[in-house]
């Protein structure tokens, strides 16, 4: 069944992508779009329905496992997606937020997905809200990542005088970078959250371990510090930011994924 | 082509009696009524004919009472803007109709000889006249396609001529039905999407790096007509203030006092460019009046907030090379005329899709006209009484059964003769009448009293069934 679901999810995900790619690049009407808007709605259902089946044929909250946490990655960033085009209907935004949750569910999915009980100790609340709150930063970084990529697209269009169907397709460069400003301090806030009850928690749990995961993301956390202050004080907006916001999701990719292939940690999801 | 033609005589299916009702009111005579459009536009005729051709408003009323005042002429339209002078009329007959038409201008406009403009007339009768009608009305007859004044000023004739009674019931329904045809063309098709104008085109590129331009600033350096024009829809976007400089500083107080803005005086200017989102430039300077230098301190002192910048003038008074300074955003008018190449590129395709609608919509007001014709309509309104018939007693079969057969034909024969003398006397007024100048709201009164549209409708709809139903009354008609 799980399996099924998934299966059936990554197909609507990909027919999706497709359409969303095929409507921006061939400036299709926004009619068009609405295919993949609900290919991502039926494909969203079953993503949930993967997510949660799978914790109750386990018994436990599994966020642990990397599959998972990709999984839950995926969904979240799905969700927002959804959240965002309810509110500003901008369908372009699926067009980059669609194919990234695919690649993330996509090669999640290539992982072993067996499940794998983590140790008793680890199935605290603690735990369960720390890791949810680091991967819906992660979601948040990856918004203004996206956007970011946009408003690299959107600003050299505009600069080249490429006024082509990308161009009347990409919402404009102020809305790209206030989105990309309100994604960042989300996601700035969900991580301060994640790591305090990290901290907090792991003082019942298992105590520091100052591993290279915590290292890392401490660095990601600083950076986004400066990230925000730059804003306000040297303004670092517009194009900066749009920079910024790629090479700080760069650094959570590494943070998240690459840490465990290289260091191995005891912080590594398993 | 639809001449309406007005039959006396109609087939029946009902009984002997309505029959002869029919024949004896109405002999078979026939008259037909065309719709015809008489006018000249910006593609056949020069603007100094074009002028001398228009009428005022102040002129219209009396000049639509002249226009009904023709014989032969029941209907009558006139919409007179500055790309076009156009009648539309409801005529008894085609060929004097046109006549007709020329005659009225050539009476009201005595300053010119008939030669100078006879040739740019064009005349379109029927089907054609029709679609005219619809395409002017969606703008695709517009020198620029899609521009969305016509509409307004063919609503304006239209009220007119609905006041002075100067239409009548077809071309009431020609012009609401263009005006519809119009609507959905605009919400159907992206006709009137985009910028057709430098100075919109600047607004909409402007709109691409600020999203929304309320609260935002902008400079005017120089004056000028796109300029000002372009500032006049900055100003209509929500821009909320705008700086203007002028090498003369009276022209800047000048011009400040007509846009509710601050005059700044030519030397002054440099130390506000960084308050500024937007600048549109427009001098007759022959150097570079802003350099890379004044840009690189302003985008600086603004943190990074982009700047927009607009160079209309000619030769260029912006340094080109200040587009590869970061969140600048440079463009002058070869780059705006570009845009506007493309869209009105853009609005020639959508026209096709437009096209497609007046067709479609051409169909429908075909089908209504067609309705007007009396011969179907009387059929229609003894289908439906037969119907009614058929209907009632086959819901009281069960109880006339134990009628002998001598009175089941009694009671047949009394229904029968109910129904003809109720429908005696519309039939015959409807005939009588089908020749007067009111013929058409006649037959649209009885087809809206008895209800006979739905019935048309359901009959006739494309999806109900292929072949086509609503000529058969006609052949059937015409064979008698």
């Amino acid at each position: 069944m799980n399996v099924l679901f998934l299966k059936i999810t990554l197909a609507c995900y990909l027919f999706g992508t497709v359409i969303f790619l095929i409507y921006l690049l061939a400036g299709k009407k926004e009619s068009f779009s609405r295919f993949s808007l609900v290919m991502t709605g039926i494909g969203f259902v079953f993503h949930t329905m993967t997510l949660l089946n799978r914790m109750l044929e386990a018994g436990y909250v599994s966020l642990t496992r990397l599959f998972d946490a990709m999984a839950f990655f995926a969904w979240a960033l799905v969700l927002v997606f959804l959240l965002v085009e309810l509110r500003f209907r901008i369908h372009v935004l699926g067009s980059f937020v669609l194919p990234l949750a695919l690649i993330s569910l996509l090669s999640g999915a290539m992982l072993p997905t067996e499940m794998r009980p983590p140790d008793t100790t680890m199935r605290t609340a603690w735990v369960y809200t720390h890791t949810a709150l680091a991967l819906l930063g992660a979601v948040a970084f990856a918004i203004a990542f996206l956007v970011g990529v946009m408003y690299l697209i959107q600003e050299r269009l505009l600069k080249s005088k490429q006024f082509n169907n990308l161009y009347n397709k990409l919402p404009s460069l102020d809305f790209l970078d206030d989105l990309n400003h309100k994604a960042i301090i989300l996601g700035f806030s969900l991580l301060t959250l994640g790591i305090i009850i990290g901290a907090w928690g792991a003082g019942y749990v298992s105590g520091w371990f100052w591993d290279p995961r915590e290292i890392f993301t401490l660095a990601i956390w600083l950076f986004y510090l400066i990230v925000l202050h730059g804003r306000i004080t040297v303004g670092w907006r517009a194009k900066k930011a749009a920079y910024l916001a790629i090479i700080g999701f760069v650094g959570v990719i590494f943070s998240f994924v690459g840490v465990d292939l290289v260091w191995k940690g005891q912080h590594a999801f398993i | 082509m639809w001449a309406l033609t007005w039959y006396g005589k109609a087939s029946t299916r009902l009984s002997k009696s309505t029959e002869r009702a029919g024949e004896e009111a109405a002999p078979d005579t026939e008259s037909s009524l065309d719709i015809i459009v008489v006018g000249l536009n910006h593609r056949t005729t020069p603007i100094e004919i074009r002028e001398k051709f228009s009428i005022s408003d102040a002129q219209l009323r009396e000049a639509l009472i002249r226009l009904k005042s023709y014989h032969g002429i029941d209907e009558g339209l006139i919409l007179s803007t500055c790309n076009r002078v156009e009648v539309c009329a409801v005529v008894q007959q085609l060929q004097t109709g046109f006549q007709r038409i020329k005659e009225f201008f050539e009476d009201y406009h005595t300053g010119l000889s008939p030669e100078e403009w006879n040739d740019s007339l064009y005349l379109y009768s029927a089907d054609e006249a029709v679609r005219h009608v619809f395409r002017v009305a969606s703008s695709l007859d517009s020198m620029v396609i899609g521009e969305p004044q016509i509409l307004g000023q063919l609503k304006e004739a239209f009220d007119i001529a609905m006041h002075q009674k100067a239409t009548g019931v077809i071309l009431n329904k020609v012009f609401r039905k263009a005006i519809s045809v119009a609507k959905r063309v605009r919400t159907e098709t992206k006709i009137a999407e985009n910028a057709v104008s430098i100075s919109f085109a600047a607004v909409e590129l402007a709109k691409k790096v600020f999203g929304r331009l309320e609260g935002k600033e902008a400079l005017l350096v120089g004056a000028g007509e796109m300029a000002e024009l372009a500032v006049r829809h900055l100003l209509d976007n929500g821009v909320r203030k705008v700086m203007i400089t002028t090498r003369n500083f009276d022209n800047a107080i000048e011009l400040a006092k007509r846009f509710d803005g601050i005059p700044l005086r030519l030397e002054e200017f440099p130390r506000y460019l960084a308050e500024a989102d937007i600048l549109i430039c427009s001098t007759g300077a022959s150097h570079y009046v802003i350099s890379e230098e004044h840009i690189d301190k302003a985008i600086q002192r603004r943190k990074n907030r982009p700047i927009f910048l607009i160079d209309i003038s000619v030769p260029r008074n912006i340094d080109p090379h200040v587009n590869q300074i970061d969140n600048v955003f440079l463009y002058d008018i070869d780059d705006l005329q570009l845009i506007v190449d493309a869209n009105l590129e853009g609005r020639q395709k959508e026209a096709l899709k437009a096209e497609g609608i007046v067709s479609e919509e051409l169909q429908a007001f075909n089908k209504w006209l067609k309705s007007l014709e009396v011969v179907p309509t009387i059929t229609a309104l003894r289908e439906k009484a037969e119907e009614i018939r058929r209907v009632e007693m086959n819901k009281f079969i069960s109880k006339l059964s134990r009628l002998s057969p001598e009175q089941r034909e009694v009671v047949d024969g009394l229904i029968a003769s109910i129904i003809n003398k109720l429908l005696h006397s519309p039939l015959v007024a409807l005939k009588d009448e089908a020749r007067s100048k009111n013929g058409a709201l006649y037959v649209e009164a009885v087809r809206r009293l008895f209800n006979l549209d739905k019935d048309l409708h359901r009959r006739h709809h494309p999806a109900a069934s292929d072949k086509e139903d609503s000529a058969a009354p006609d052949e059937e008609a015409e064979t008698k």
